[in-house]
């Protein structure tokens, strides 16, 4: 039994490896606009860790620790860039890819499965948004934001905010219909960012509130990624890893089953 | 390219059935495209379906590529089900869709090598598999190109190119040529003449009778969902119209007018078929034909005497004309 599964995984691996050879092949001649979504971020902590930071001076967490509000937000940026890098390859370029210019259609007649495009597509988005990552960490790093050598551990905790955003891109991508649905999702990202924990701790919101913030997928990203970052760690990380594994999971499987739908006609 | 399989003796094994349909079907809600088929390709034929647009050509050639699943009936490809065996069975095929589907953010070069790599094909072999096949489709100076820049003749025979990367048992092309110039079809004809020679097995879609006669072995002819016909296309011209047909025009005449004059022409030939713009008369000798005509002194204002073709069959089939209004 091991065998085949092995040789299942090896196949699956191979195949979806095909497809990340294309988009490489492809997206070589655009690197400028992978560099262009990392600076992004950088821009972000400039201006809240840098600038608000320096008014708000340090913050004192709910267990007592007093950290620097540029380290507390910091994480924060670090995980939202993991989102957005992820987010805008799988959803709008996979879209643009299947609805647009009709790339799977070609696909479609290889050996290659939905669950294989899928797949490739992932390996793919992680690829980008790991350039943001370390980017951003270096970064990080270079202003003395990251306090202990747990801090390393962000990069990794970064992988599963990534693998969590590349299911729900990919479902989204298949969902949508045209451009404009894409407002939506950039609202519904926005609203994540500012309400996410990402400048102030979920405590300090209303209590009815608080259910609609720990639901919300980057809350758990960056809960995960800032407690590594601060070295605290805690048994509710456990948590997060299961909630952003398990919407990588279910996204994959939603996205899959639409592309065969929607090809396999 | 792919080899013909050899029996003991040496000789290719044309009876092999590379695939069987037994009353395929397949609906789309209500509708259905296709209304149960039966056919058998065999190793080393060039097979067709000839037949109007919405006869059900390509649900069945998609059904045969294992990309549409049938609603009904049965379909074997390389003596395999396509449900469960779909991606190996899509290994040993080469596919050139109607649209092509050729990959627009990449170069002609990269086409072929990105599509090497879907099969598994190894970076090396793929590079010089890609540089062989430019050579056979002549695109040989346009690697560099982008794919938008090339001419539709051009990305067909690129479509072509990419659908043999993976050495094929069986081509299938739908509808080759529709929308080529005819210098363009008659490139792609010819290197699909080319492919028939070095013994690799073809399927093809076509609405244009005179491709299906120079490139099919055998052929069905589909309308409405179904094969109203079968066999080499002398056979089906053989069975179904006369040897020779001579076409009438009457100067400005039209559908009435035709159908009128049609009845005083009873005799002059076995068939007598009005068309909107010509009356057509099927008969075994065009000659006495156009004696019958003095005899009775009928004076179209030209006569056109030829031998009878696939369009005639289908004509004289469905009654109704294969491409309704060609460009």
């Amino acid at each position: 039994m091991s065998v085949i599964a092995y040789g299942a995984a090896r196949a699956s691996l191979r195949s979806s490896g095909a497809l990340l050879n294309r988009n490489w092949i492809a997206m070589r001649r655009a690197w400028i606009l992978i560099i262009s979504g990392a600076v992004e971020s950088l821009l972000f902590l400039f201006a809240f860790g840098f600038g608000v930071g320096a008014l708000v001076g340090d913050l004192t967490l709910p267990d007592g620790t007093v950290v620097s509000y540029t380290a507390y937000v910091a994480p924060a940026i670090l995980a939202n860039a993991a989102m957005m890098g992820v987010l805008a390859e799988t959803s709008i370029n996979v879209f643009a890819k299947f609805k647009w210019m009709k790339v799977y259609d070609g696909i479609l007649n290889t050996p290659l499965r939905p669950w294989d495009v899928a797949l490739g597509e992932v390996w793919w988005a992680l690829i980008r948004g790991f350039t943001y990552i370390g980017a951003f960490v270096v970064i990080m790093a270079l202003f003395g934001l990251l306090d202990s050598w747990w801090s390393v551990l962000a990069v990794p905790a970064c992988l599963f905010v990534a693998l969590a955003f590349s299911g729900i891109g990919l479902t989204l991508a298949t969902l949508f219909r045209d451009w404009t649905d894409f407002d939506w999702m950039n609202a519904v990202v926005f609203t994540m960012f500012l309400f996410g924990g990402t400048f102030t701790p979920v405590e300090s919101y209303p209590d009815y509130l608080q259910p609609l913030v720990y639901a919300m997928p980057l809350y758990h990203g960056i809960s995960l990624v800032r407690g590594i970052s601060l070295g605290q760690a805690e048994p509710m990380m456990l948590v997060n890893v299961v909630y952003l594994l398990a919407l990588w999971v279910v996204g994959m499987w939603i996205a899959q089953r639409r592309l065969a739908r929607a090809l396999y006609k | 390219m792919s080899y013909r399989a050899s029996t003991l003796d040496g000789m290719p094994d044309d009876n092999e059935i590379l695939v069987s349909a037994a009353d395929l079907r397949k609906s789309y809600g209500d509708h259905e495209a296709v209304r149960g088929v039966d056919f058998e390709i065999r190793r080393g034929e060039a097979f067709g379906f000839l037949g109007a647009n919405g006869a059900g050509k390509s649900t069945t050639m998609r059904m045969i590529g294992c990309v549409s699943q049938p609603t009904g009936g049965s379909l074997q490809v390389f003596g395999r089900d396509p449900h469960t065996q779909g991606a190996a069975i899509r290994a040993r095929l080469g596919v050139v869709p109607q649209d092509n589907t050729l990959d627009g953010m990449l170069t002609v070069f990269e086409n072929l090598v990105v599509y090497a790599g879907y099969f598994g094909i190894k970076k090396k072999a793929a590079r010089e598999k890609a540089a062989e096949l430019l050579e056979f489709v002549q695109l040989t100076p346009r690697a560099k190109d982008q794919v938008s820049d090339l001419s539709g003749g051009m990305q067909r025979r690129l479509a072509i190119a990419r659908s043999l990367i993976n050495d094929p048992e069986l081509v299938i092309l739908d509808e080759p040529t529709t929308g080529l110039d005819p210098q363009a079809r008659h490139l792609v004809w010819e290197r699909l003449f080319q492919l028939k020679h070095r013994g690799v097995s073809i399927l093809l879609t076509t609405h244009y009778m005179d491709e299906a006669e120079q490139l099919c072995d055998r052929l069905v002819v589909m309308d409405e969902g179904r094969i109203i016909a079968s066999g080499s296309p002398r056979e089906l011209i053989d069975t179904h119209v006369t040897k020779e047909v001579v076409e009438l025009r009457f100067g400005t005449a039209h559908t009435a007018e035709l159908a009128a004059l049609a009845h005083t022409l009873d005799g002059v030939g076995a068939q007598i078929e009005p068309l909107p713009d010509k009356i057509l008369v099927y008969t075994d000798d065009a000659d006495d034909t156009g004696a019958a005509l003095e005899a009775r002194d009928i004076r179209p204002s030209s006569v056109l005497a030829r031998r009878a073709t696939l369009e005639d069959v289908f004509l004289r089939l469905t009654g109704r004309a294969l491409v309704e209004d060609e460009a």
